[in-house]
């Protein structure tokens, strides 16, 4: 397994190229080509915005406002997260024609559908810096030093069970299915169009078990609440799980490695 | 010095589910707490049992042998696509396998991107496939499409491009899985150039193929796999002869099965009334009836065919024959009462069911004075100048008139095997002439 893991430093290049060749084909033939990349985010914005601040007005106390913000600082990570593991649990089977037929280390393709999206998640946060001059935010330049730290955690946490899922679905292939459930459920679960303030004591509790929960909170603590970041503890605790979920799922990814020729 | 490509005892087996099994998911698995059991096969299929050899480097080694004997499955064992269940390989150097070609080209991007990402797949690096990048364009002649999107490409643009990728990725051994049918004659061509040039470069090259011509002309070595065995090994022509004696055999046998299936199912219906169209010898039937290629047998059984076999050079009744052996077509005929009134008839027809040859011993006039009891008729060909193909015969006992007595239509075939890919239903015995300055190279095999 160590071996393996070393054998993708090798591989970078590859990944490299991948991740680019993802990112050309995604927006080729569309009109507004990459600039899709800013208005996904926008036009979910406008829709959250518009069902919680016209629909239903006053749902939402004033430590969350402005609320646009405020959302958008949760689903920018969420997309990332949601897309990378609803395409990497797709992503072996799609790829089947590599991996039966090409010399090809198979973890490639999950990790490039984390980083594709990770780069999505970049491309959105020059909007999140128009909001936050927009509304004039003050913003701590050494909270910000927190910012890659969360990134980083994120990133290994999603790598690992996007490993497991796509290693799984070759052997399971409902599991694109139950993922698209499980999604919206783990969505309304995480702290995103809520402030985790809102929920009452008995649900928080459980909401407190929620890797992306303490993910998002540490993203908003660092972009939107004013104050020092309070949320640090929990997220160290989230960089250990995120290790140890990110060694789990290579452990399983790499035992069926050699499953994956034949089943795909 | 170490062999490029060494292969020991090599086993692989297939597993295979139940269809039940197959439709078996995540949460009925979890449900019954069968996950575990579910991820066992209820049934294995062997595709390669104990196979050894090994390929010193800078040699060419072919690989032929059936559909489903398991040299495709070798091939991705070495190419370190598949593992193994057992036994070892090793190679020595970077491995290129041509299995598919374009693997992994994605259609919306542009073959100048795909060329790079492909390259890199293939273990180039960026730098490398820039100074190769005109070359690869140039060997897949798309100068100019490479800036189309691959899906705009046709198949032959496309496996082209993959294979001038992957001839240019400059491996040390080559892996090359019936691949060489891509794009028109001259690209045929212009790849086996390249192998030459490879094998001037002292690299290994392993070939998996049907076209059995390449491996005798272009292999130093060859295997030859039967159902996941390693049936032979070593000098190409040998392990070709072998190989071919071994397919003609399972042919014959083939043959035989479908020929006793049909002359019993004749029997079985033959009606014994004589209103059947005649011999097509004669002339006098309509053209028509010719191409009809309905099998069966028919007539009064007043004299009967009781047995019909061909018979080739080796003295031997045989269904498979090699083009220009001499063959003789022997019937035991049985006269239930004496006659004075008999034809014999040979027609043969090629497996489109049009007629060949026909003949009978009237039209060569002979004139029938009496036959009675047992006897024997044999009919000589002395050279079956035939192509290659499957052909059936026609065998007959009739009055003058044509009134049957014994008809059997089409009930026996054979196959004649060429080694001249010629082609047509005739091959008149010929040969060339030149005059003025046209000159060949020495014979190429």
């Amino acid at each position: 397994m160590l071996a393996h893991l070393a054998r993708l430093v090798r591989y970078r290049g590859l990944i490299q190229t991948l991740v680019v060749r993802d990112l050309k084909a995604r927006y080729r033939g569309s009109v507004l080509g990459f600039f899709w990349s800013f208005f996904n985010p926008l036009l979910l914005l406008l829709t959250y915005t518009f069902v919680f601040t016209i629909v239903l007005p006053g749902m939402h106390p004033d430590s969350v406002q402005p609320y646009a913000l405020f959302f958008f600082c949760g689903i920018l990570p969420w997309t990332w997260f949601s897309a990378s593991l609803s395409e990497a649990a797709n992503t072996l089977i799609a790829g089947g024609n590599l991996i039966k037929k090409v010399l090809f280390p198979a973890e490639v393709l999950p990790i490039v559908a984390v980083l594709a999206n990770m780069v999505h998640f970049f491309l959105g946060l020059p909007i999140l810096v128009a909001f936050l001059i927009y509304f004039q935010r003050p913003l701590d330049p050494l909270e910000l030093l927190w910012f890659p730290v969360i990134v980083l955690v994120q990133l290994i946490f999603t790598t690992g069970l996007a490993l497991l899922l796509s290693a799984l679905t070759v052997h399971f292939r409902d599991i694109k299915d139950l993922l698209s459930n499980l999604l919206t459920l783990w969505f309304f679960s995480t702290p995103i169009i809520y402030s985790m303030q809102m929920a009452p004591d008995s649900v928080r509790w459980w909401l407190n078990l929620n890797p992306m929960a303490h993910l998002v909170i540490s993203y908003q603590e660092v972009l939107f609440y004013v104050g020092p970041h309070g949320h640090w503890k929990w997220l160290m605790a989230m960089l250990v799980a995120s290790i140890g979920t990110f060694l789990a799922g290579y452990f399983v990814f790499d035992r069926l490695r050699d499953s994956f020729a034949e089943e795909v | 010095m170490t062999p490029a490509i060494d292969v020991r005892n090599v086993s692989k087996v297939y597993r295979r589910y139940a269809r039940k099994k197959q439709f078996a998911t995540l949460k009925s698995a979890l449900l019954s707490g069968s996950l575990i059991s579910d991820l066992q096969p209820d049934e294995t299929f062997p595709a390669l049992q104990g196979v050894s050899f090994s390929v010193p480097k800078g040699c060419t080694y072919g690989v032929v042998g059936r559909n489903g004997s398991g040299k495709s499955t070798l091939l991705k064992c070495v190419a370190g696509i598949t593992r193994p269940n057992s036994g070892s390989v090793e190679v020595d150097g970077r491995i290129s396998a041509l299995i598919e070609l374009g693997a992994g080209f994605h259609p919306e991007i542009s073959g100048r991107e795909n060329v790079f990402i492909n390259g890199i797949m293939l273990g180039l690096t960026k730098r490398e496939i820039t100074k190769r990048f005109d070359e690869i364009v140039e060997f897949a002649e798309l100068k100019d499409f490479i800036d189309a999107p691959v899906k705009t490409y046709s198949s032959g643009m496309y496996m082209r491009l993959g294979f001038a990728v992957a001839v240019h990725v400059d491996p040390e051994v080559l892996l090359i899985d019936e691949v060489l049918a891509v794009g028109d004659q001259s690209f045929t061509l212009k790849c086996l150039d390249k192998f030459a040039e490879f094998r001037r470069r002292n690299k290994t090259i392993m070939l998996v193929t049907h076209s059995l011509d390449l491996v005798e002309k272009f292999c130093d070595q060859a295997l030859w796999l039967d159902k996941g065995k390693n049936h032979g090994e070593g000098e190409p022509r040998r392990v070709v002869a072998q190989y071919l004696i071994d397919v003609g055999k399972a042919e014959e046998q083939l043959l035989a099965r479908e020929e006793a299936g049909r002359v019993a199912q004749a029997v079985a219906d033959a009606p014994v009334e004589a209103e059947r169209p005649a011999d097509p010898a004669d002339g006098g039937d309509a053209p028509a009836d010719m191409f009809k290629a309905t099998e069966g047998r028919w007539g009064t059984r007043e004299i009967e065919i009781t047995h019909a076999e061909l018979v080739g050079e080796d003295g031997e009744p045989g269904h498979v024959f090699q083009s220009g052996e001499a063959v003789r077509v022997v019937m035991k005929v049985r006269a239930h009462q004496p006659s004075n009134d008999f034809v014999f008839g040979f027609g043969l027809f090629n497996a489109d069911g049009v007629c060949c040859y026909g003949t009978n011993t009237n039209i060569e006039k002979l004139d029938p004075e009496s036959i009675s009891g047992e006897a024997e008729v044999t009919f000589h060909i002395d050279r079956l100048e035939l192509v290659e193909g499957t052909y059936r015969l026609d065998l007959a006992v009739h009055k003058v008139d044509g009134y049957p007595y014994d008809y059997h239509r089409q009930l026996y075939s054979f196959r004649v095997k060429s080694r001249t890919p010629d082609v047509g239903i005739y091959r008149p015995p010929h040969r060339w002439e030149f005059k003025g300055d046209v000159r060949w190279k020495p014979t190429r095999s």
